[in-house]
């Protein structure tokens, strides 16, 4: 139980259930949740806090994702802190909701358990389901292991709810490579995070007292004003995430950034990579270097909004930047972070050539030596010129 | 609830009209057509269900013409969101007040919950998620405003529309004679739930619909209300003609006024001589291409509906055994 | 806002949009649709408020003296006509 936890002292625990106890903490008020593999371990666990007295919420088994978005906009506008959680389809079912969450700039907190995206179906872990939901004008990060899991859920209720942002945010964890893996994690006691994290102030409530209204629709000539709103919000938000952050940093001495890079210096070769793969691709780096060839690494951490100055100051020194995608943009030139980072390279006179591969689709492994083949085949096709617009690593046939 | 009782009667009692609430919680300047029998029924259900209420309403007519910005015609705190979600947001609401109310972070009485959606939002795209509010047994009223076809895209056939109705999607021709399938009976599947207050209502009859709404906000868990709502564009009638034919649909049984309490049905407003269907018909220009053999059928099929109606009614056995959830924590 | 609302920056819109005036709908004169009006006869009104019910726009208000009339928002439908009890209501042409 998150309560006899002290700080300091690392419990073993799968990360879904870390991830649970930071709702906990967080005091969640209203969790609409629909079950979908595998994300089912972190709303069951939840479940049993709320049935036990454990955690002081409404928990609303509603009868699909669509409804558990819809539901969490109602108990966001109502004046509740609001949780969630979802996969995969589920993700996909929620789509045109998630863009009306936004839009309504309700601070909504939802974990997604990465998974592929049906068809074929597949309940294993890529990042195909978020990257459809790319301009959905959510905040989006990535997480690497279950002390960020834990970490970053707690602190995406204090940046959405910041009245200088006022935006729903997504934390994003590798399907079953995180939600089902035991790790360690350093829990917080309860006046710690409450300290952290103060009750919910809603900027706009349903309230007979003050009553508004909530939802009204927009001629041509606003909607283009009120994307810009929205635009800038995301935009905007970038300074108080970066609080949040440090201020977190202060407090637990676990410090992140919107781009991490490892062992970059000097490095003129990188790989880019986002999620749990992260630490796959350091014993990579790790190997390259004792090799004595300077290749170094870059995870993106914080997706939405893209942090355009901290990527071109991580690639600023090298010549060829290696992006692996965990998704496929079908029929296009480029997989989603890959157009995402060339995009935000194509200004500068001077920058590295990018290359990207596609890797580790629908759960499909990747071991260390699979990003030291990428990185031989990427540093040959860079040198005679791509012979292709991106690469799909490891496909029989 | 017996404390609401029930307008018994054909026509108007003459000066109740004076008693009746004067605050308008649904104000002038929507953009409604002219005559619109929707506008009509909403106007009375927003001073029925009380000052202290939250609405969550569906895409659809109402929301149209009362919300564009930066004009909005409610007075009630309001959201819409999309258009077959209407009961999930109020479920949102319902959970969000009570986690609110147990904390002691609600200052005033604990607000009503009212989700409003059309006949597309509600028997068709909005069918899952009022199942799930109804079976969840969440604290609102559901109102349906069943003009009986998707009119705010342009007249299109819903599962409400009755049969032989002419609609965009459902024209008659050649191959046609309009809508094919008989109109889905919400009422039925809302009882279905084992719900504590079902209903029907018109704005035929406002006072029987207003307290109605009455009784409904006042149910606790969840009720659902049905509301004929007349509409002149879409049912190709005469505008200063909404509320008569709404009265024709009950006088002829093709919307009987009951209501199902705890599952005994109780009709509300008693019709001694029926009136032919095609009274009710004739002053609809989507029904114009209707011919002896359908409007023949729809006279049997309508009788055989009320017959069933007033069997449940006189019925000693409810439509479920009486769920009496045991208080839990 | 005196600015006219197709005229507002992104900055001068509330976040989210939300509205905070309710019934702001007020502001639009529906009234301009009609191209008849109702017209009460006084001698045959009996003031029962039948046709203040009636009224899908809200757009009838009883007057000092009780009598009804229509105000700004009247669209014309006529429902009023049709629902009067003593008949005491006739539909004249706007302008007439």
């Amino acid at each position: 139980m998150a309560q006899k936890m002290t700080a300091g002292k690392r419990i073993g625990m799968e990360v879904s259930i870390a991830v649970s106890y930071a709702v906990q903490l967080s005091r969640a008020e209203a969790i609409a949740a629909y079950p979908i593999t595998p994300q089912t371990h972190i709303v069951e666990h939840l479940s049993s806090l709320v049935a036990n007295g454990e955690l002081e919420a409404e928990f609303i088994t509603v009868e699909s994702e669509h409804s558990a978005m819809s539901a969490s906009i109602g108990s966001a506008a109502a004046g509740a802190r609001t949780y969630t959680a979802t996969s995969s389809q589920g993700l996909a079912l929620m789509h045109e909701i998630l863009f009306i969450a936004s839009a309504m700039r309700f601070p909504i907190v939802m974990t997604v358990a990465n998974r592929a995206l049906s068809g074929p179906l597949s309940i294993w872990n890529d990042h195909g389901d978020i990257m459809a939901e790319r301009d959905i004008g959510w905040i989006q990060i990535f997480v690497e292991n279950g002390q960020e899991a834990f970490d970053h859920s707690i602190m995406a209720f204090k940046i959405a709810e910041d009245h200088r942002v006022l935006l729903p945010m997504i934390v994003n964890l590798d399907g079953f490579i995180l939600s089902h893996v035991v790790e360690a994690h350093e829990l917080l006691d309860q006046e710690t995070v409450d300290r952290f994290l103060p009750p919910l102030v809603p900027y706009h409530r349903l309230d007979p007292a003050k009553p508004v209204t909530m939802g009204a629709f927009a001629m041509p000539e606003l909607y283009t004003e009120m994307k810009m709103a929205h635009q800038m919000a995301l935009t905007n938000s970038y300074g108080p995430i970066l609080e949040v952050w440090r201020e977190w940093g202060a407090l637990t001495g676990r410090h992140y950034q919107p781009v991490e890079t490892y062992r970059t210096e000097g490095a003129k070769v990188l790989l880019l990579i986002m999620g749990s793969l992260g630490e796959v691709a350091e014993t990579a780096v790790d190997e390259l270097q004792a090799l004595g060839e300077p290749v170094g690494l870059v995870k993106l951490r914080l997706w939405r909004p893209f942090p355009f100055e901290e990527l071109r100051k991580a690639v600023a020194g090298a010549d060829l930047v290696l992006v692996c995608d965990r998704a496929l943009s079908l029929g296009g030139g480029a997989n989603p972070v890959l157009a995402e980072v060339r995009s935000a390279l194509y200004p500068l006179a001077v920058r590295p050539q990018v290359l990207g591969y596609t890797v580790g689709l629908g759960g499909r492994d990747v071991q260390p030596a699979d990003f030291i083949k990428m990185l031989r085949h990427g540093q040959a096709e860079a040198k005679q010129g791509p012979s292709q617009e991106f690469f799909m690593y490891g496909v029989r046939g | 609830m017996d404390k609401f009782g029930s307008a018994e009667s054909t026509k108007f009692d003459t000066y109740a009209s004076r008693m009746m609430p004067r605050e308008e919680y649904f104000t002038s300047g929507h953009r409604s057509c002219q005559g619109c029998g929707e506008a009509l029924a909403v106007r009375w259900v927003c001073k029925a269900i009380g000052k202290d209420t939250i609405i969550a309403h569906a895409t659809g007519c109402m929301e149209i013409v009362s919300s564009a910005i930066p004009q909005t015609a409610w007075l009630h705190p309001w959201i819409h969101v999309a258009f077959e979600n209407t009961s999930a947001v109020a479920s949102g609401i319902d959970a969000a007040l009570n986690i609110l109310e147990r904390k002691g972070k609600l200052k005033g009485p604990r607000p009503k919950v009212v989700a409003m959606g059309g006949d597309g939002g509600t028997s068709d795209i909005g069918l899952q998620a009022l199942s799930g509010a109804l079976e969840r047994g969440h604290n609102f009223t559901y109102v349906c405003w069943d003009n009986e076809a998707y009119m705010n895209t342009g007249i299109q056939r819903s599962s409400s529309t009755p049969f032989g109705a002419m609609t965009t999607t459902s024209p008659p021709g050649k191959k046609s004679i309009g809508q094919k399938t008989w109109k889905k009976d919400m009422v039925a599947i809302a009882v279905a739930h084992g719900i504590p207050y079902v209903a029907t209502a018109s704005p035929g009859y406002l006072f029987d619909l207003y307290f109605k709404i009455r009784k409904a906000v006042e149910t606790p868990g969840p009720a659902y209300v049905h509301v004929l709502s007349v509409c002149p564009t879409g049912w190709r009638s005469a505008t200063d003609l909404s509320v008569r034919l709404a009265r024709l649909a009950t006088e002829t049984a093709v919307f009987p006024l009951y209501e199902v309490v705890e599952g005994r049905h109780r009709l509300t407003v008693e019709v001694p001589k029926l009136r032919p269907v095609k009274d009710y018909l004739k002053p609809q220009g989507r029904f114009r291409h209707l011919r002896e053999p359908e409007i023949d059928f729809i006279q049997k099929q309508t009788l055989a509906n009320y017959e069933l109606l007033l069997q449940k009614c006189k019925s000693p056995f409810p439509e479920f055994a009486p769920i009496h959830l045991p208080q839990v924590g | 806002m005196s600015k006219s609302w197709d005229q507002w920056t992104w900055q001068e819109i509330e976040i989210g949009g939300v509205l905070t005036e309710p019934g702001s709908a007020r502001a639009y004169n529906t009234g301009d649709w009609r191209s008849s009006r109702p017209m009460w006869d006084k001698k045959r009104c009996i003031k029962c408020g039948i046709c203040w019910t009636v009224c899908p726009e809200a757009g009838i208000s009883e007057e000092p003296d009780g009598y009804f009339d229509m105000n700004t928002y009247c669209k014309g439908c006529g429902i009023c006509v049709k629902e009067c009890v003593t008949g005491c209501i006739s539909m004249v042409l706007e302008g007439e």
